[in-house]
């Protein structure tokens, strides 16, 4: 049972790192390397607000998320909007700006910024507390996750499925030229899927980084296993996300209760190596994306 | 009647999610002969090309090539064992010079199992054969990129693309689209010379008189299903051929 | 006013023997590489023990760089991890010395193979899919390998093995790498225009006739990265034995971002500009290293600014402006 809670916690985080990317690549094919960047920094802005500002954790919330839409946009304005089409000059890009703003915020020294280094900061969670479900104790902040991830997969399909921004990123995702003769506009719905997409990686770090603390490294992490989401699920296809959240979510806690903590990643790399070599599209994977059209 | 047939194509079909490309079609081709295979835009020509030569998986049927049953089998293995095809949509390596671009064919395991593909000096072989296809070797033509070549040498270079391997059969997707009416009639002799040589092509084409010259029998395609076969005069004047073509006539 | 662009002269550039005929074309051929190869196998003399380190380094990067732009710009694979490379040659020397005992002689060859052959081999399953996947996994097994480590606390886990040995003297240390450099640069020049370049680049272009072709693309690719991996992991052999230690750091995200960085310098596609541009960055981030982090980030802005600004990079941009004389007329 208590696999079970702590299972589908673990797929609940999957799922909310991972659906910020998973919409920026549905929608316009770039895939943003920044994602895990933008994570952290929302983590980061969040501290500095509630503890160097003083300002009230609900405002500091919504202040830094909108900032990490701002920062979305922005990315791709001025940096991903020339090179789209060109998918490696795009990873290439949007990784160089993620260890910008990562190795940025460890910089120490520079106009008396003092980097943000070492396990010290720490975002409270939302609820303190535990409960008990099923028997299990399980703490408040882990309740939120898994509630906060069905109310986001939930919002965003009613949003993708009935409202008209919604639909035109579905089209836009679904066929770009056939949206765009419709008067669809592909950089503006790309800015917009971006701004939502970072806004989503900072929604997920403000409910996941109270279980721990925030590091910059992390970065590179929640990057990773966005990324790991993705394939095992197929690029660009957002049921197979969340499946693959729940497979790595739930292979992952399996392989700690077995055979401890250790070797979680390795699970992670095998899973990933198993799915390229068995089903290389992902699990849910459109199997024409292999197929290139003649 | 046991007929030698080179390719046998059974029952294929594939469909992509709702939309049957290519419903249950069947055909055989013998040596040295010359089927057309035609049809309106959309009637799956290019979707039954692409599985025959391997670069899609059909959902039903069985192709077999010279005994061998071919459905399945990866591109390059199909053109190594001699059916070779043509691109509908032009793709030279643009970053390489004409002569070059054969070279890569003749790198191929079926070139190289033959003792001349082992020892012959490939560069001299490529510039052979684009002399022969027509490319003048003293005006340097195939010493250019093979992006800044018009259209005609470029549907050439794939002709010869396909010669450099030795083939056995031959498909050749819409190869006289967008060429002008001399530089079609300048190729017509060379695809004679080939069947001459004992190459068996499959002509998909919308351009049905110079097509007709060619072909010994020809197969109309439509909305995925195969609709007539038989010899260009007879197929012509079917009357489910007339419709795909034209549309019903309107009752009085 | 409009920019008038001239080429200069109709002359074709005469491949081969040819080239003896005509003293210009001596001087263009020869003149860059000359400069190159004397340059390289001078240099030393002038450096102090410091300069010397950091040009070693600078090789090694120059030939992550080399491999990153055969891969990208000829074969059309793009392989972000180039510390993969580094990692798995550094580690199997590293703990061949460390375990067996086996002098640097014996365990550099063997880890540039050995290494070659892990790697490649961990990276064939993304060969037959589309560019990305490739490029998305070559950049997730490093930092992998990375979480792996620490948390099976594997060779030597966080600390990482030290006290291995390291090269004679300097002038091993120098004379090791530098030819090794130029050997490799001129050898894959080469490469690209035989046979198996040409395939390369074919399937670069498209990849759809190389199979209608008879070639196996998948056979070639792999055959691609294990070239590039070769370098690489050669470059990681020659680093755990330079400094006589290996750990996790041999994994480290610079050894996949300077390359890169060094590639859109001096060029995709040129060989010879990534070679430069790692020569030029690698001083630069020492120069830099008493900022901290700030060089990670200087380098990923001059990384950012010349794919947005000017993709062709430094090398083609040169040699454009050889061909190619421009100046504003009156129309």
């Amino acid at each position: 049972m208590e696999i079970i809670i702590y299972g589908t916690v673990n797929s609940a985080i999957f799922a909310l790192i991972a659906v910020g990317f998973t919409l920026v690549y549905g929608v316009s094919r770039v895939p943003n390397f920044a994602h895990g960047s933008v994570y952290v920094l929302v983590g980061f802005l969040t501290w500095t607000l509630l503890n160097d500002l003083k300002v009230n954790y609900a405002a500091a919330v919504i202040i830094a998320l909108t900032i990490a839409g701002l920062l979305g946009l922005v990315i791709y304005r001025f940096v991903l909007i020339r090179l789209r089409g060109m998918a490696t000059s795009e990873i290439i890009a949007s990784f160089a700006v993620s260890l910008i703003i990562l190795e940025g915020l460890r910089m120490q020294g520079i106009g008396g910024f003092k980097g943000f280094i070492g396990p010290f900061y720490m975002l409270r969670p939302f609820v303190e507390g535990k409960s008990t479900v099923f028997g299990v104790i399980v703490d408040y902040q882990r309740l939120i996750i898994i509630a906060m991830g069905l109310i986001v997969l939930s919002l965003l399909w009613g949003f993708t499925h009935y409202t008209r921004i919604g639909l035109s990123l579905r089209a836009i995702a679904q066929d770009e030229r056939a949206a765009m003769m419709l008067g669809i506009n592909s950089d503006r719905t790309a800015m917009l899927s971006l701004t939502i997409g970072s806004a989503l990686a900072g929604l997920a770090a403000v409910i996941i980084l109270p279980l721990g603390n925030v590091t910059a490294e992390a970065g590179y992490r929640v990057l990773i296993y966005a990324l790991a989401v993705c394939i095992i699920g197929g690029l660009g296809s957002w049921a197979g996300a969340v499946l693959a959240s729940f497979v790595i979510g739930f292979a992952m806690k399996l392989s700690t209760f077995f055979f401890g903590a250790m070797w979680e990643s390795v699970v992670l790399v095998g899973t990933i190596i198993l799915i390229l070599l068995f089903r290389p599209s992902g699990l849910l994977g459109k199997q024409k994306e292999l197929e290139e059209r003649v | 009647m046991g007929e030698a047939f080179l390719l046998k194509v059974e029952k294929l079909s594939k469909a992509f999610g709702g939309v049957h490309a290519v419903v249950n079609v069947s055909f055989q081709l013998a040596p040295g002969k010359v089927l057309g295979i035609i049809g309106p835009n959309g009637s799956g020509k290019t979707t039954l090309v692409n599985v025959i030569t391997g670069f899609i998986h059909p959902q039903s049927g069985r192709i077999y090539f010279k005994d061998k049953d071919i459905t399945g089998l990866q591109p390059h293995k199909i053109a190594n064992l001699g059916l070779t095809r043509t691109f509908q949509v032009m793709r030279p390596y643009h970053s390489l010079s004409a002569f070059k671009n054969i070279i890569v064919p003749l790198n191929s395991p079926r070139v190289k199992k033959t003792r001349a593909g082992r020892l012959g000096d490939k560069d001299a072989v490529a510039i052979d054969i684009l002399e022969d296809i027509g490319f003048e070797r003293d005006t340097r033509v195939p010493f250019k990129t093979a992006g800044s070549l018009p259209l005609g040498y470029l549907k050439r270079l794939e002709l010869a693309r396909c010669i450099a391997l030795k083939p056995e059969v031959i498909i050749c997707d819409e190869v006289f689209s967008g060429l002008s009416m001399s530089e079609i009639t300048s190729l017509i002799p060379l695809l004679e010379r080939l069947q001459m040589d004992g190459i068996a092509l499959i002509m998909i084409e919308h351009r049905l008189r110079e097509l007709f010259r060619l072909a010994n029998r020809v197969m109309v395609m439509n909305f995925g299903q195969k609709i007539a076969e038989g010899p260009p005069g007879v197929v012509m004047s079917d009357p489910a051929v007339k419709e795909a073509y034209m549309g019903k006539e309107k009752s009085p | 006013m409009r920019k008038k662009r001239l080429d200069r002269g109709v002359r074709a550039r005469t491949e081969g023997i040819y080239a003896l005929t005509s003293w210009s074309e001596m001087g263009y051929l020869i003149f860059p590489r000359g400069v190159l190869i004397v340059g390289l196998l001078v240099l030393p003399i002038f450096l102090d023990l410091y300069g010397q380190r950091v040009l070693c380094a600078a090789c090694i990067y120059a030939l992550l760089a080399l491999g990153f732009d055969f891969l990208a710009g000829y074969v059309g694979v793009v392989c972000l991890g180039g510390s993969l490379f580094i990692g798995s040659g550094g580690y199997i020397a590293g703990l061949l010395n460390s375990h067996f005992g086996w002098p640097a002689l014996v365990t550099i060859p063997l880890a540039t193979v050995g290494g070659a052959l892990f790697s490649t081999l961990i990276l064939i399953p993304c060969l037959r899919l589309r560019g990305i996947y490739f490029a998305i996994i070559s950049f997730m097994f490093p930092l992998f390998a990375v979480y792996i480590i620490i948390a099976l606390n594997i060779f030597g886990g966080t600390e990482g093995i030290s006290a291995l040995d390291t090269l004679p003297n300097s002038w091993v240390e120098l004379y090791l790498i530098i030819p090794i450099l130029l050997i490799a640069l001129f050898a894959l020049r080469r490469l690209v225009n035989e046979d198996m370049g040409l395939i390369l680049r074919g399937i670069k272009d498209n990849d759809q006739a190389v199979k209608a072709s008879g070639i196996d693309i998948t056979l070639y690719r792999t055959k691609a990265v294990f070239t590039a991996a070769l370098i690489g992991c050669f470059g990681g052999a020659y680093l755990s034995h330079l400094y006589g230690w290996l750990g996790i750091s041999l994994f480290a995200m610079d050894f996949s971002i300077l390359p890169i960085a060094a590639t859109a310098m001096g060029g995709m596609g040129t060989l010879a500009g990534p070679v430069l541009g790692a020569l030029i960055l690698t001083p630069l981030s020492e120069a830099l290293r008493g900022f901290g982090q700030l060089r990670v980030v200087l380098y990923c802005l001059i990384l950012i600014g010349f794919l947005v600004y000017k993709p062709e990079g430094f090398l083609s941009y040169l040699q454009r402006k050889y061909e190619q004389s421009e100046h504003w007329e009156e129309v």
